[in-house]
Protein backbone atom coordinates (compact mmCIF):
# COMPACT_ATOMS: atom_id res chain seq x y z
CA UNK A 1 0.00 0.00 0.00
CA UNK A 2 1.34 3.32 -1.09
CA UNK A 3 -0.06 6.56 0.24
CA UNK A 4 0.73 10.15 -0.50
CA UNK A 5 -0.63 13.49 0.62
CA UNK A 6 1.53 16.47 -0.26
CA UNK A 7 1.48 20.15 -1.10
CA UNK A 8 4.40 21.74 -2.83
CA UNK A 9 4.91 25.10 -4.47
CA UNK A 10 7.35 25.54 -7.29
CA UNK A 11 7.32 29.07 -8.61
CA UNK A 12 3.81 29.75 -9.89
CA UNK A 13 2.94 26.04 -9.93
CA UNK A 14 1.29 24.38 -6.96
CA UNK A 15 1.13 20.65 -6.54
CA UNK A 16 -1.58 19.49 -4.19
CA UNK A 17 -2.09 15.76 -4.37
CA UNK A 18 -3.55 13.02 -2.30
CA UNK A 19 -4.06 9.39 -3.26
CA UNK A 20 -3.53 5.83 -2.16
CA UNK A 21 -2.92 2.75 -4.20
CA UNK A 22 -2.47 -0.92 -3.53
CA UNK A 23 -2.04 -1.76 -7.20
CA UNK A 24 0.86 -3.68 -8.65
CA UNK A 25 1.40 -0.99 -11.26
CA UNK A 26 -0.10 2.41 -10.60
CA UNK A 27 0.10 4.84 -13.50
CA UNK A 28 0.48 8.55 -12.85
CA UNK A 29 -1.21 9.90 -15.92
CA UNK A 30 -1.46 13.48 -17.07
CA UNK A 31 -0.27 15.97 -19.67
CA UNK A 32 3.20 17.47 -19.37
CA UNK A 33 3.27 20.17 -16.73
CA UNK A 34 0.67 18.40 -14.58
CA UNK A 35 3.22 17.67 -11.86
CA UNK A 36 3.94 13.99 -12.47
CA UNK A 37 7.72 14.22 -12.31
CA UNK A 38 7.67 16.54 -9.30
CA UNK A 39 5.48 13.99 -7.57
CA UNK A 40 7.84 11.06 -8.17
CA UNK A 41 10.80 13.23 -7.21
CA UNK A 42 9.08 13.91 -3.89
CA UNK A 43 8.62 10.16 -3.41
CA UNK A 44 12.26 9.48 -4.28
CA UNK A 45 13.48 12.26 -2.00
CA UNK A 46 14.98 14.42 -4.73
CA UNK A 47 12.44 17.13 -3.91
CA UNK A 48 11.34 17.94 -0.40
CA UNK A 49 7.63 18.87 -0.23
CA UNK A 50 6.48 22.00 1.60
CA UNK A 51 3.93 19.94 3.45
CA UNK A 52 2.75 16.39 3.55
CA UNK A 53 3.32 12.74 4.15
CA UNK A 54 4.46 9.88 1.94
CA UNK A 55 4.49 6.26 3.05
CA UNK A 56 5.19 2.88 1.47
CA UNK A 57 3.40 0.28 3.54
CA UNK A 58 4.22 0.97 7.17
CA UNK A 59 7.33 2.87 6.26
CA UNK A 60 7.00 6.66 6.38
CA UNK A 61 9.39 8.41 3.97
CA UNK A 62 8.32 11.98 4.61
CA UNK A 63 6.15 13.50 7.26
CA UNK A 64 6.55 17.25 7.50
CA UNK A 65 4.32 17.37 10.59
CA UNK A 66 6.87 15.19 12.39
CA UNK A 67 9.80 16.92 10.67
CA UNK A 68 10.75 13.59 9.20
CA UNK A 69 12.38 13.22 5.77
CA UNK A 70 14.49 10.18 5.02
CA UNK A 71 17.52 11.00 2.86
CA UNK A 72 17.41 9.67 -0.71
CA UNK A 73 19.83 6.83 -0.11
CA UNK A 74 17.88 5.45 2.83
CA UNK A 75 14.47 5.39 1.15
CA UNK A 76 14.90 2.17 -0.82
CA UNK A 77 12.91 3.59 -3.69
CA UNK A 78 14.09 2.36 -7.09
CA UNK A 79 14.02 5.04 -9.79
CA UNK A 80 14.11 4.42 -13.52
CA UNK A 81 14.70 7.77 -15.16
CA UNK A 82 13.53 8.79 -18.59
CA UNK A 83 17.16 9.11 -19.64
CA UNK A 84 18.48 5.82 -18.16
CA UNK A 85 21.40 7.58 -16.39
CA UNK A 86 23.73 4.60 -16.50
CA UNK A 87 27.17 5.24 -15.05
CA UNK A 88 29.42 5.78 -18.08
CA UNK A 89 32.58 4.61 -16.32
CA UNK A 90 31.17 1.20 -15.42
CA UNK A 91 30.28 -1.86 -17.47
CA UNK A 92 26.69 -3.05 -17.67
CA UNK A 93 27.40 -5.69 -15.00
CA UNK A 94 28.95 -3.09 -12.69
CA UNK A 95 26.00 -0.79 -13.24
CA UNK A 96 23.62 -3.61 -12.37
CA UNK A 97 25.47 -4.51 -9.20
CA UNK A 98 25.88 -0.92 -8.03
CA UNK A 99 22.91 -0.89 -5.66
CA UNK A 100 23.46 -4.37 -4.24
CA UNK A 101 26.35 -3.54 -1.96
CA UNK A 102 24.46 -0.73 -0.25
CA UNK A 103 21.66 -3.03 0.88
CA UNK A 104 21.93 -5.23 3.98
CA UNK A 105 22.12 -8.93 3.03
CA UNK A 106 18.89 -9.84 4.77
CA UNK A 107 16.93 -7.28 2.76
CA UNK A 108 18.10 -8.31 -0.70
CA UNK A 109 15.28 -10.04 -2.49
CA UNK A 110 16.32 -9.41 -6.11
CA UNK A 111 18.64 -12.06 -7.51
CA UNK A 112 21.14 -11.08 -10.17
CA UNK A 113 20.59 -14.07 -12.47
CA UNK A 114 16.85 -13.77 -12.20
CA UNK A 115 16.76 -10.06 -13.03
CA UNK A 116 19.18 -10.51 -15.93
CA UNK A 117 16.96 -13.27 -17.31
CA UNK A 118 13.76 -11.31 -16.70
CA UNK A 119 15.04 -8.36 -18.73
CA UNK A 120 16.94 -10.36 -21.33
CA UNK A 121 20.21 -8.50 -20.80
CA UNK A 122 22.56 -11.46 -20.32
CA UNK A 123 24.40 -10.76 -23.57
CA UNK A 124 25.10 -7.14 -22.60
CA UNK A 125 26.87 -7.65 -19.27
CA UNK A 126 30.42 -7.01 -20.47
CA UNK A 127 29.54 -3.96 -22.56
CA UNK A 128 29.93 -0.29 -21.71
CA UNK A 129 26.75 1.83 -21.59
CA UNK A 130 27.74 3.90 -24.61
CA UNK A 131 27.71 0.73 -26.71
CA UNK A 132 24.03 0.06 -25.97
CA UNK A 133 20.92 1.03 -27.93
CA UNK A 134 18.29 3.22 -26.26
CA UNK A 135 16.08 0.24 -25.52
CA UNK A 136 18.92 -1.82 -24.08
CA UNK A 137 20.01 1.08 -21.92
CA UNK A 138 16.53 1.41 -20.49
CA UNK A 139 16.35 -2.32 -19.72
CA UNK A 140 19.69 -2.15 -17.92
CA UNK A 141 18.45 0.88 -15.97
CA UNK A 142 15.38 -1.09 -14.91
CA UNK A 143 17.59 -4.01 -13.86
CA UNK A 144 19.90 -1.73 -11.91
CA UNK A 145 16.98 -0.24 -10.00
CA UNK A 146 15.50 -3.69 -9.31
CA UNK A 147 18.77 -5.13 -8.02
CA UNK A 148 18.83 -2.55 -5.25
CA UNK A 149 15.83 -4.53 -3.92
CA UNK A 150 13.58 -1.48 -3.66
CA UNK A 151 10.30 -1.39 -1.77
CA UNK A 152 8.74 0.67 -4.54
CA UNK A 153 9.86 1.18 -8.11
CA UNK A 154 9.39 4.58 -9.77
CA UNK A 155 9.42 4.71 -13.55
CA UNK A 156 9.36 8.22 -15.00
CA UNK A 157 8.24 7.93 -18.62
CA UNK A 158 10.84 5.24 -19.27
CA UNK A 159 9.67 4.87 -22.87
CA UNK A 160 9.22 8.53 -23.76
CA UNK A 161 12.65 8.90 -25.32
CA UNK A 162 12.30 5.77 -27.46
CA UNK A 163 10.83 5.22 -30.91
CA UNK A 164 7.85 2.93 -31.48
CA UNK A 165 9.97 -0.14 -32.23
CA UNK A 166 12.02 0.29 -29.05
CA UNK A 167 8.85 0.86 -27.04
CA UNK A 168 7.39 -2.38 -28.33
CA UNK A 169 10.67 -4.05 -27.31
CA UNK A 170 10.46 -2.84 -23.69
CA UNK A 171 6.73 -3.07 -22.99
CA UNK A 172 6.66 -6.86 -22.56
CA UNK A 173 9.46 -6.58 -20.00
CA UNK A 174 7.53 -4.00 -18.01
CA UNK A 175 4.53 -6.35 -18.10
CA UNK A 176 6.65 -9.20 -16.79
CA UNK A 177 7.97 -6.91 -14.10
CA UNK A 178 4.42 -6.03 -13.10
CA UNK A 179 3.33 -9.67 -13.03
CA UNK A 180 6.43 -11.34 -11.62
CA UNK A 181 8.48 -8.91 -9.56
CA UNK A 182 7.74 -8.54 -5.88
CA UNK A 183 7.75 -4.76 -5.99
CA UNK A 184 4.89 -2.31 -6.59
CA UNK A 185 5.48 0.15 -9.42
CA UNK A 186 4.57 3.81 -9.79
CA UNK A 187 4.66 4.51 -13.50
CA UNK A 188 4.59 8.01 -14.97
CA UNK A 189 3.18 8.39 -18.45
CA UNK A 190 1.33 10.80 -20.65
CA UNK A 191 0.41 8.12 -23.21
CA UNK A 192 -2.97 6.57 -22.59
CA UNK A 193 -2.26 3.55 -24.77
CA UNK A 194 0.73 2.70 -22.56
CA UNK A 195 -1.25 3.24 -19.37
CA UNK A 196 -4.22 1.15 -20.47
CA UNK A 197 -1.91 -1.68 -21.37
CA UNK A 198 0.25 -1.67 -18.26
CA UNK A 199 -1.59 -0.19 -15.34
CA UNK A 200 -3.70 -2.03 -12.78
CA UNK A 201 -4.55 1.30 -11.20
CA UNK A 202 -4.28 4.85 -12.37
CA UNK A 203 -4.14 8.37 -11.02
CA UNK A 204 -5.13 11.18 -13.36
CA UNK A 205 -3.25 14.42 -12.69
CA UNK A 206 -4.11 17.82 -14.08
CA UNK A 207 -2.67 21.17 -13.09
CA UNK A 208 -0.99 19.72 -10.01
CA UNK A 209 -4.13 18.09 -8.60
CA UNK A 210 -5.57 14.58 -8.64
CA UNK A 211 -8.65 14.47 -10.89
CA UNK A 212 -9.33 10.78 -10.43
CA UNK A 213 -7.75 7.70 -8.92
CA UNK A 214 -8.79 4.07 -9.01
CA UNK A 215 -8.66 0.84 -11.01
CA UNK A 216 -7.63 1.40 -14.63
CA UNK A 217 -10.78 -0.05 -16.23
CA UNK A 218 -13.00 2.19 -14.11
CA UNK A 219 -10.99 5.35 -14.82
CA UNK A 220 -10.64 4.65 -18.53
CA UNK A 221 -14.42 4.80 -18.88
CA UNK A 222 -14.56 8.26 -17.40
CA UNK A 223 -13.67 10.04 -20.59
CA UNK A 224 -14.47 13.39 -19.04
CA UNK A 225 -11.57 12.97 -16.63
CA UNK A 226 -9.06 12.41 -19.37
CA UNK A 227 -7.25 15.30 -21.04
CA UNK A 228 -9.22 16.62 -23.99
CA UNK A 229 -6.83 15.43 -26.68
CA UNK A 230 -6.77 11.93 -25.19
CA UNK A 231 -10.51 11.51 -24.65
CA UNK A 232 -10.84 9.72 -27.96
CA UNK A 233 -8.42 7.12 -26.61
CA UNK A 234 -10.52 6.40 -23.55
CA UNK A 235 -13.11 3.69 -23.32
CA UNK A 236 -13.51 0.18 -22.03
CA UNK A 237 -10.54 -1.92 -20.93
CA UNK A 238 -11.38 -5.61 -20.87
CA UNK A 239 -9.33 -8.62 -19.88
CA UNK A 240 -9.90 -11.49 -22.23
CA UNK A 241 -8.70 -14.97 -23.14
CA UNK A 242 -7.83 -16.22 -26.59
CA UNK A 243 -10.60 -18.79 -27.23
CA UNK A 244 -9.91 -20.14 -30.70
CA UNK A 245 -8.65 -19.36 -34.18
CA UNK A 246 -10.85 -19.39 -37.22
CA UNK A 247 -8.50 -20.56 -39.98
CA UNK A 248 -10.98 -20.08 -42.83
CA UNK A 249 -11.30 -16.35 -42.35
CA UNK A 250 -8.03 -15.94 -40.48
CA UNK A 251 -9.70 -14.59 -37.38
CA UNK A 252 -9.11 -15.04 -33.68
CA UNK A 253 -11.95 -15.26 -31.19
CA UNK A 254 -11.36 -13.65 -27.82
CA UNK A 255 -13.66 -14.29 -24.90
CA UNK A 256 -14.25 -11.28 -22.71
CA UNK A 257 -16.71 -10.91 -19.91
CA UNK A 258 -18.77 -8.67 -22.16
CA UNK A 259 -18.98 -11.18 -24.99
CA UNK A 260 -16.89 -12.83 -27.70
CA UNK A 261 -14.88 -10.59 -30.03
CA UNK A 262 -13.52 -11.57 -33.44
CA UNK A 263 -10.23 -10.00 -34.49
CA UNK A 264 -7.85 -10.55 -37.38
CA UNK A 265 -5.66 -13.60 -36.66
CA UNK A 266 -3.38 -13.05 -33.68
CA UNK A 267 -0.17 -14.84 -33.02
CA UNK A 268 -1.21 -16.13 -29.60
CA UNK A 269 -1.99 -19.58 -28.23
CA UNK A 270 -5.55 -20.34 -27.11
CA UNK A 271 -5.79 -19.80 -23.37
CA UNK A 272 -3.46 -16.81 -23.50
CA UNK A 273 -4.65 -13.85 -21.46
CA UNK A 274 -4.83 -10.55 -23.33
CA UNK A 275 -5.97 -7.09 -22.46
CA UNK A 276 -8.00 -5.22 -25.02
CA UNK A 277 -9.25 -1.70 -25.18
CA UNK A 278 -12.36 -0.60 -26.98
CA UNK A 279 -12.26 3.12 -27.52
CA UNK A 280 -15.47 5.02 -26.98
CA UNK A 281 -15.22 6.61 -30.41
CA UNK A 282 -15.06 3.15 -31.98
CA UNK A 283 -18.41 2.02 -30.59
CA UNK A 284 -21.74 2.68 -32.32
CA UNK A 285 -25.13 2.16 -30.70
CA UNK A 286 -28.12 0.46 -32.39
CA UNK A 287 -31.56 -0.10 -30.90
CA UNK A 288 -32.15 -3.27 -32.92
CA UNK A 289 -29.77 -5.90 -34.15
CA UNK A 290 -28.17 -4.36 -37.23
CA UNK A 291 -28.55 -6.20 -40.51
CA UNK A 292 -26.54 -5.73 -43.63
CA UNK A 293 -23.64 -4.28 -41.69
CA UNK A 294 -20.03 -5.30 -42.12
CA UNK A 295 -19.20 -5.07 -38.43
CA UNK A 296 -18.25 -8.45 -36.98
CA UNK A 297 -18.57 -7.54 -33.38
CA UNK A 298 -22.04 -6.66 -32.17
CA UNK A 299 -22.57 -7.01 -28.45
CA UNK A 300 -25.91 -7.00 -26.66
CA UNK A 301 -26.30 -4.83 -23.62
CA UNK A 302 -28.38 -2.39 -21.68
CA UNK A 303 -27.91 1.35 -21.36
CA UNK A 304 -26.84 2.09 -17.81
CA UNK A 305 -26.30 5.83 -17.94
CA UNK A 306 -25.97 8.62 -20.45
CA UNK A 307 -23.61 11.43 -19.62
CA UNK A 308 -23.58 14.63 -21.65
CA UNK A 309 -20.12 15.99 -22.42
CA UNK A 310 -18.89 19.26 -23.87
CA UNK A 311 -20.34 20.19 -27.26
CA UNK A 312 -22.37 17.66 -29.17
CA UNK A 313 -21.03 14.59 -27.38
CA UNK A 314 -22.77 12.16 -25.06
CA UNK A 315 -21.07 9.15 -23.48
CA UNK A 316 -23.33 6.11 -23.34
CA UNK A 317 -22.36 3.51 -20.73
CA UNK A 318 -23.60 0.12 -21.84
CA UNK A 319 -23.78 -2.79 -19.44
CA UNK A 320 -22.75 -5.99 -21.22
CA UNK A 321 -22.78 -9.02 -18.94
CA UNK A 322 -21.55 -7.05 -15.97
CA UNK A 323 -18.83 -5.23 -17.95
CA UNK A 324 -19.18 -1.75 -19.28
CA UNK A 325 -18.61 -0.56 -22.81
CA UNK A 326 -18.52 3.15 -23.48
CA UNK A 327 -19.81 4.71 -26.69
CA UNK A 328 -19.27 8.32 -27.57
CA UNK A 329 -22.26 9.40 -29.59
CA UNK A 330 -23.91 12.72 -30.43
CA UNK A 331 -26.78 14.30 -28.55
CA UNK A 332 -28.78 14.17 -31.74
CA UNK A 333 -28.38 10.37 -31.99
CA UNK A 334 -29.39 10.06 -28.37
CA UNK A 335 -32.62 11.93 -29.16
CA UNK A 336 -33.32 10.12 -32.46
CA UNK A 337 -32.84 6.66 -30.91
CA UNK A 338 -34.70 7.71 -27.78
CA UNK A 339 -31.97 6.27 -25.61
CA UNK A 340 -32.55 6.13 -21.89
CA UNK A 341 -31.22 4.11 -18.96
CA UNK A 342 -32.52 0.54 -18.94
CA UNK A 343 -33.05 0.39 -22.69
CA UNK A 344 -31.65 -2.74 -24.38
CA UNK A 345 -29.21 -1.85 -27.19
CA UNK A 346 -26.58 -3.36 -29.46
CA UNK A 347 -23.03 -2.03 -29.27
CA UNK A 348 -21.32 -2.16 -32.64
CA UNK A 349 -17.56 -2.32 -32.13
CA UNK A 350 -15.77 -0.83 -35.11
CA UNK A 351 -12.27 -1.62 -33.95
CA UNK A 352 -10.41 -3.09 -31.02
CA UNK A 353 -7.11 -1.90 -29.64
CA UNK A 354 -5.14 -4.89 -28.73
CA UNK A 355 -2.54 -4.08 -26.12
CA UNK A 356 -0.10 -6.91 -26.49
CA UNK A 357 3.07 -7.17 -28.55
CA UNK A 358 2.65 -3.60 -29.65
CA UNK A 359 -0.22 -1.22 -29.37
CA UNK A 360 -1.93 -2.16 -32.61
CA UNK A 361 -5.50 -1.26 -33.39
CA UNK A 362 -7.54 -3.63 -35.53
CA UNK A 363 -10.50 -2.51 -37.52
CA UNK A 364 -13.03 -5.27 -37.31
CA UNK A 365 -15.66 -4.16 -39.75
CA UNK B 1 76.00 7.00 -13.37
CA UNK B 2 77.30 10.50 -12.91
CA UNK B 3 78.77 10.49 -16.38
CA UNK B 4 75.42 9.69 -17.87
CA UNK B 5 74.24 12.77 -19.72
CA UNK B 6 77.48 14.34 -18.53
CA UNK B 7 75.85 15.75 -15.40
CA UNK B 8 78.07 16.73 -12.52
CA UNK B 9 77.25 15.95 -8.87
CA UNK B 10 75.86 19.41 -8.19
CA UNK B 11 73.67 19.17 -11.24
CA UNK B 12 72.37 15.74 -10.21
CA UNK B 13 71.62 17.03 -6.76
CA UNK B 14 69.56 19.85 -8.23
CA UNK B 15 67.61 17.43 -10.47
CA UNK B 16 66.88 15.04 -7.61
CA UNK B 17 65.92 17.88 -5.30
CA UNK B 18 63.59 19.40 -7.88
CA UNK B 19 61.82 16.07 -8.40
CA UNK B 20 61.49 15.59 -4.64
CA UNK B 21 60.18 19.13 -4.11
CA UNK B 22 57.70 18.91 -7.00
CA UNK B 23 56.39 15.46 -6.03
CA UNK B 24 55.85 16.46 -2.42
CA UNK B 25 54.29 19.75 -3.43
CA UNK B 26 51.79 18.00 -5.69
CA UNK B 27 51.08 15.05 -3.39
CA UNK B 28 50.36 17.20 -0.35
CA UNK B 29 48.36 19.85 -2.17
CA UNK B 30 46.21 17.40 -4.17
CA UNK B 31 43.61 16.62 -1.46
CA UNK B 32 43.32 20.34 -0.71
CA UNK B 33 43.07 21.02 -4.42
CA UNK B 34 40.15 18.59 -4.82
CA UNK B 35 38.43 19.95 -1.72
CA UNK B 36 38.78 23.60 -2.78
CA UNK B 37 37.70 22.76 -6.33
CA UNK B 38 34.59 21.04 -4.91
CA UNK B 39 33.84 24.06 -2.73
CA UNK B 40 34.21 26.45 -5.63
CA UNK B 41 32.25 24.28 -8.07
CA UNK B 42 29.43 23.18 -5.78
CA UNK B 43 29.50 25.24 -2.61
CA UNK B 44 27.18 28.12 -1.87
CA UNK B 45 28.62 30.16 0.94
CA UNK B 46 29.48 33.68 1.90
CA UNK B 47 32.99 34.62 0.81
CA UNK B 48 33.17 32.23 -2.13
CA UNK B 49 34.45 35.02 -4.39
CA UNK B 50 37.05 35.80 -1.74
CA UNK B 51 38.26 32.19 -1.62
CA UNK B 52 38.36 32.09 -5.39
CA UNK B 53 40.45 35.28 -5.41
CA UNK B 54 42.83 34.01 -2.75
CA UNK B 55 43.41 30.74 -4.62
CA UNK B 56 44.16 32.55 -7.86
CA UNK B 57 46.31 35.29 -6.34
CA UNK B 58 49.67 33.50 -6.82
CA UNK B 59 48.87 33.25 -10.53
CA UNK B 60 48.67 37.02 -10.88
CA UNK B 61 51.04 38.38 -8.23
CA UNK B 62 54.73 38.71 -9.03
CA UNK B 63 56.31 35.46 -7.73
CA UNK B 64 58.71 37.52 -5.63
CA UNK B 65 55.75 38.99 -3.77
CA UNK B 66 54.32 35.53 -3.11
CA UNK B 67 57.75 34.39 -1.90
CA UNK B 68 58.06 37.35 0.40
CA UNK B 69 54.56 36.78 1.76
CA UNK B 70 55.51 33.17 2.48
CA UNK B 71 58.64 34.38 4.23
CA UNK B 72 56.56 36.72 6.39
CA UNK B 73 54.02 34.01 7.20
CA UNK B 74 56.06 30.82 7.31
CA UNK B 75 59.54 32.14 8.18
CA UNK B 76 61.01 31.41 11.62
CA UNK B 77 59.58 34.67 12.96
CA UNK B 78 56.31 34.36 11.03
CA UNK B 79 53.13 33.54 12.96
CA UNK B 80 52.41 30.29 11.06
CA UNK B 81 56.07 29.32 10.75
CA UNK B 82 56.79 29.61 14.49
CA UNK B 83 53.54 27.84 15.36
CA UNK B 84 54.24 24.87 13.06
CA UNK B 85 57.87 24.67 14.25
CA UNK B 86 56.85 24.63 17.94
CA UNK B 87 53.83 22.33 17.64
CA UNK B 88 54.90 19.87 14.95
CA UNK B 89 58.58 20.51 14.40
CA UNK B 90 57.90 21.42 10.77
CA UNK B 91 60.34 24.08 9.61
CA UNK B 92 60.04 25.73 6.21
CA UNK B 93 62.64 28.51 6.34
CA UNK B 94 65.68 27.71 4.17
CA UNK B 95 64.71 24.03 3.94
CA UNK B 96 63.60 21.92 0.96
CA UNK B 97 60.19 21.76 2.65
CA UNK B 98 59.93 25.50 2.14
CA UNK B 99 60.72 25.04 -1.54
CA UNK B 100 57.94 22.45 -1.70
CA UNK B 101 55.53 24.85 0.02
CA UNK B 102 56.40 27.63 -2.42
CA UNK B 103 55.98 25.25 -5.36
CA UNK B 104 52.63 23.99 -4.01
CA UNK B 105 51.28 27.51 -3.52
CA UNK B 106 52.32 28.57 -7.00
CA UNK B 107 50.89 25.44 -8.63
CA UNK B 108 47.68 25.43 -6.60
CA UNK B 109 45.58 27.74 -8.84
CA UNK B 110 46.38 25.65 -11.91
CA UNK B 111 45.46 22.45 -10.11
CA UNK B 112 42.21 23.83 -8.69
CA UNK B 113 41.20 25.30 -12.02
CA UNK B 114 41.54 22.03 -13.93
CA UNK B 115 39.73 19.99 -11.26
CA UNK B 116 36.99 22.56 -10.87
CA UNK B 117 36.25 22.52 -14.58
CA UNK B 118 35.94 18.74 -14.57
CA UNK B 119 33.62 18.81 -11.54
CA UNK B 120 31.39 21.34 -13.25
CA UNK B 121 31.19 19.01 -16.24
CA UNK B 122 29.90 16.09 -14.16
CA UNK B 123 26.25 15.26 -14.83
CA UNK B 124 24.70 15.64 -11.39
CA UNK B 125 21.78 13.49 -12.43
CA UNK B 126 24.16 10.53 -12.31
CA UNK B 127 24.85 11.35 -8.67
CA UNK B 128 21.11 11.49 -8.02
CA UNK B 129 20.75 8.08 -9.62
CA UNK B 130 23.49 6.70 -7.37
CA UNK B 131 21.65 8.11 -4.35
CA UNK B 132 18.43 6.33 -5.28
CA UNK B 133 20.47 3.12 -5.47
CA UNK B 134 21.34 3.46 -1.79
CA UNK B 135 24.75 5.16 -1.93
CA UNK B 136 25.28 7.83 0.73
CA UNK B 137 26.87 11.15 -0.32
CA UNK B 138 30.42 9.97 0.47
CA UNK B 139 29.92 6.74 -1.46
CA UNK B 140 28.43 8.70 -4.35
CA UNK B 141 31.51 10.91 -4.40
CA UNK B 142 33.96 8.01 -4.27
CA UNK B 143 32.21 5.74 -6.78
CA UNK B 144 30.69 8.19 -9.26
CA UNK B 145 32.04 11.73 -8.97
CA UNK B 146 35.69 10.87 -8.37
CA UNK B 147 36.06 8.42 -11.29
CA UNK B 148 34.33 10.87 -13.60
CA UNK B 149 36.62 13.77 -12.67
CA UNK B 150 39.77 11.65 -12.75
CA UNK B 151 40.92 13.06 -16.10
CA UNK B 152 40.58 16.57 -14.65
CA UNK B 153 42.51 15.58 -11.54
CA UNK B 154 45.28 14.11 -13.70
CA UNK B 155 45.43 17.23 -15.84
CA UNK B 156 45.54 19.44 -12.74
CA UNK B 157 48.24 17.28 -11.16
CA UNK B 158 50.46 17.40 -14.22
CA UNK B 159 50.03 21.15 -14.59
CA UNK B 160 50.87 21.68 -10.93
CA UNK B 161 53.85 19.32 -11.20
CA UNK B 162 55.18 21.18 -14.23
CA UNK B 163 54.70 24.49 -12.44
CA UNK B 164 56.48 23.11 -9.34
CA UNK B 165 59.43 21.93 -11.41
CA UNK B 166 59.81 25.38 -12.95
CA UNK B 167 59.02 27.55 -9.95
CA UNK B 168 61.83 30.05 -9.34
CA UNK B 169 60.84 33.49 -8.08
CA UNK B 170 58.87 32.59 -5.00
CA UNK B 171 61.26 29.75 -4.08
CA UNK B 172 64.43 31.81 -4.21
CA UNK B 173 62.78 34.66 -2.30
CA UNK B 174 61.38 32.38 0.40
CA UNK B 175 64.13 29.80 0.95
CA UNK B 176 67.09 31.23 -0.94
CA UNK B 177 69.39 29.17 -3.15
CA UNK B 178 71.27 26.67 -1.00
CA UNK B 179 72.91 23.80 -2.93
CA UNK B 180 71.58 20.44 -1.76
CA UNK B 181 68.78 22.00 0.27
CA UNK B 182 66.84 24.57 -1.72
CA UNK B 183 68.72 24.79 -5.00
CA UNK B 184 66.14 23.41 -7.45
CA UNK B 185 66.66 23.08 -11.21
CA UNK B 186 65.78 26.68 -12.11
CA UNK B 187 67.86 28.01 -9.24
CA UNK B 188 70.80 25.86 -10.36
CA UNK B 189 70.46 27.08 -13.96
CA UNK B 190 70.33 30.65 -12.68
CA UNK B 191 73.45 30.04 -10.56
CA UNK B 192 75.36 28.53 -13.48
CA UNK B 193 74.56 31.60 -15.56
CA UNK B 194 76.00 33.87 -12.84
CA UNK B 195 79.49 32.31 -12.97
CA UNK B 196 81.93 32.42 -15.89
CA UNK B 197 82.02 29.14 -17.84
CA UNK B 198 78.74 27.93 -16.38
CA UNK B 199 76.88 27.80 -19.70
CA UNK B 200 77.62 24.09 -20.12
CA UNK B 201 75.89 23.17 -16.87
CA UNK B 202 73.00 25.51 -17.62
CA UNK B 203 72.53 23.91 -21.02
CA UNK B 204 72.59 20.36 -19.64
CA UNK B 205 70.04 21.20 -16.94
CA UNK B 206 67.86 22.90 -19.53
CA UNK B 207 67.89 19.67 -21.53
CA UNK B 208 66.91 17.74 -18.40
CA UNK B 209 64.06 20.20 -17.74
CA UNK B 210 62.71 19.73 -21.23
CA UNK B 211 62.97 15.94 -20.91
CA UNK B 212 61.12 15.86 -17.57
CA UNK B 213 58.37 18.17 -18.87
CA UNK B 214 57.90 16.01 -21.96
CA UNK B 215 57.84 12.82 -19.91
CA UNK B 216 55.20 14.29 -17.58
CA UNK B 217 53.04 15.26 -20.53
CA UNK B 218 53.31 11.82 -22.13
CA UNK B 219 52.48 10.04 -18.88
CA UNK B 220 49.49 12.27 -18.21
CA UNK B 221 48.25 11.84 -21.77
CA UNK B 222 48.48 8.07 -21.35
CA UNK B 223 46.69 8.08 -17.99
CA UNK B 224 43.99 10.44 -19.23
CA UNK B 225 43.35 8.21 -22.22
CA UNK B 226 43.05 5.16 -19.97
CA UNK B 227 40.72 6.99 -17.62
CA UNK B 228 38.82 8.33 -20.63
CA UNK B 229 38.34 4.82 -21.99
CA UNK B 230 36.99 3.69 -18.62
CA UNK B 231 34.66 6.67 -18.51
CA UNK B 232 33.34 6.01 -21.98
CA UNK B 233 32.77 8.60 -24.64
CA UNK B 234 29.58 10.00 -23.15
Amino acid sequence: MFSLDVTHRQGAFTLDCRFESAGRLTALFGPSGSGKTTLVNIVAGLVRPDRGRVAVGERVLVDTARRLALPVHRRRIGYVFQDARLFPHMSVAQNLRYGERHIPHAERYARFDHVVELLGIGALLARQPDALSGGERQRVAIGRALLASPRLLLMDEPLAALDEARKAEILPYVERLRDEAAVPILYVSHALAEVSRLATDMVVLAGGAVRAAGPTDAIMQRLDLLPEDEQGEGGAVLDGVVASHDETFELTVIDTGAGALRLPRLDAEPGKRVRIRIRARDVMVATERPRGLSALNVIEGTIRTLEPRAGAAVDAFIDCGGHTLVARITRQSERLLALSPGRPVFAVVKSVSFDRGGLATFRTT
Amino acid sequence: MMDWLGLGPQEWTAVRLSLKVALWAVAVSLPFGVAVALLLARGRFWGKALLNGAVHLPLILPPVVTGYALLLGFGRQGPLGSFLAEQFGIVFAFRWTGAALAAAVMGFPLMVRAIRLSIEAVDRRLEQAAGTLGANPLQVFLTVTLPLILPGILAGTVLAFAKAMGEFGATITFVSNIPGETQTLPSAIYTFLQVPGGEGGALRLTAVSVAIAMAALVVSEFLARRAGRGAGAG
